[in-house]
């Protein structure tokens, strides 16, 4: 859901663009501001993901509004006007720029702009979620989390193993646990996190991953068998 | 053109409810736009009615005047100039609008 304010001096403009929001279910106009000023207020403390923002309005315009935030949500302009579009172009956070009267077609296009750009975000979100960094004299060296088949604790050290790799590294097991993603590794015994797409078979209590034999404890073998797609 | 609410329809999409709350909040700004504007023209603030037309040209858009809405940003243009060959025109256009709103 995106959560979204209105500014614009003119009543109908507003209303034309209420009405708009209340047919998509996915944009929330959780307020309407008649001027910048007011707005400038409410958005210090209430953060939006999107601004429907007018460029004419009194005391204030639109771009005063905009270079008046430290860090400015997804814009899109709305103005009787298409002379100020090469303007636009000048902030990263202007997305689109929508010549009134504003039709319903039109309007879907450029919400459509923010949903594609919010999708990119998240998913350089989930690409940077598959790495992690590990201290070893004092370098850090980046893992694609993916690439782990096994950690193996050691003492007062972990044995983090790759494909091409292996990684001793000071910290515990409880440490590296929450930084792994839960839907691919698991802790089948105390001293053993192993990566559940690499397992080859499973015997008894033992699990083997590449050519390692691993055992399995007899609390942890409930939770590595649900997580199976089991056949029969 | 004469002034009429294709695009309100359109806009509105069936939707009578909001249909209505258009065609009240025209009727409630205009007349009071229309006079404001000629107080400002009489007064010679031509700042000020530039942008006071640049409001109401929105209006005359939505009512589907394509040519006036020409006028409209070409007398805005005049306006922020500190000209008003196009006002005579222009008042035309404002009236036909507050006739056709009253009538409605």
């Amino acid at each position: 859901m995106l959560k979204c304010i209105i500014i614009d001096d003119e009543e109908l403009s507003r209303a034309i663009i209420e009405s708009y929001c209340d047919k998509l279910d996915h944009l929330d106009a959780v307020k309407q501001f008649d001027n910048a000023l007011d707005a400038i207020k409410y958005i210090n403390t209430n953060p939006v993901d999107l601004v429907f923002l007018d460029i004419h309005m009194p005391e204030l315009n639109g771009f005063d509004f905009i270079d008046s935030l430290n860090n400015p949500p997804n814009i899109i302009l709305v103005t009787s006007d298409s002379d100020f579009a090469l303007n636009a172009f000048e902030y990263n956070c202007i997305v689109d720029y929508l010549v009134k009267p504003i039709k319903l077609p039109r309007f879907i296009k450029a919400v459509t702009k923010i949903e594609k750009t919010q999708a990119l975000v998240s998913q350089s979100h989930s690409e940077v979620n598959k790495e992690l960094y590990i201290n070893i004299d004092r370098r850090l060296i980046k893992l694609h989390i993916p690439d782990i088949y096994l950690i193996e604790a050691k003492g007062d050290y972990i044995n983090i193993k790759t494909e091409t790799q292996n990684h001793i590294v000071h910290t515990t097991m409880k440490k590296i646990e929450e930084k792994l993603p839960e839907d691919l590794f698991l802790k089948i015994h105390r001293s053993y996190i192993i990566n559940l797409r690499k397992i080859v078979d499973i015997e008894d209590n033992s699990v083997l991953i590449k050519k390692e034999v691993i055992p399995v404890s007899r609390s942890n073998r409930p939770e590595l068998m649900k997580r199976l797609n089991l056949l029969g | 053109m004469e002034p009429n609410f294709n695009q309100i329809e359109e806009i509105c999409a069936g939707d009578i409810s909001f249909r209505n709350r258009m065609i009240m909040i025209l009727k409630k700004e205009f007349p009071v736009e229309y006079e404001e504007l000629t107080l400002l023209i009489e007064k010679k603030k031509y700042s000020k009615s530039a942008e006071l037309v640049h409001k109401i040209k929105h209006k005359i858009a939505l009512l589907g005047m394509e040519k006036s809405y020409d006028v409209a940003v070409n007398f805005e243009n005049e306006l922020k100039n500190g000209k008003m060959t196009l006002y005579s025109e222009f008042l035309l256009i404002l009236d036909k609008i507050d006739q056709f709103l009253k009538n409605t």
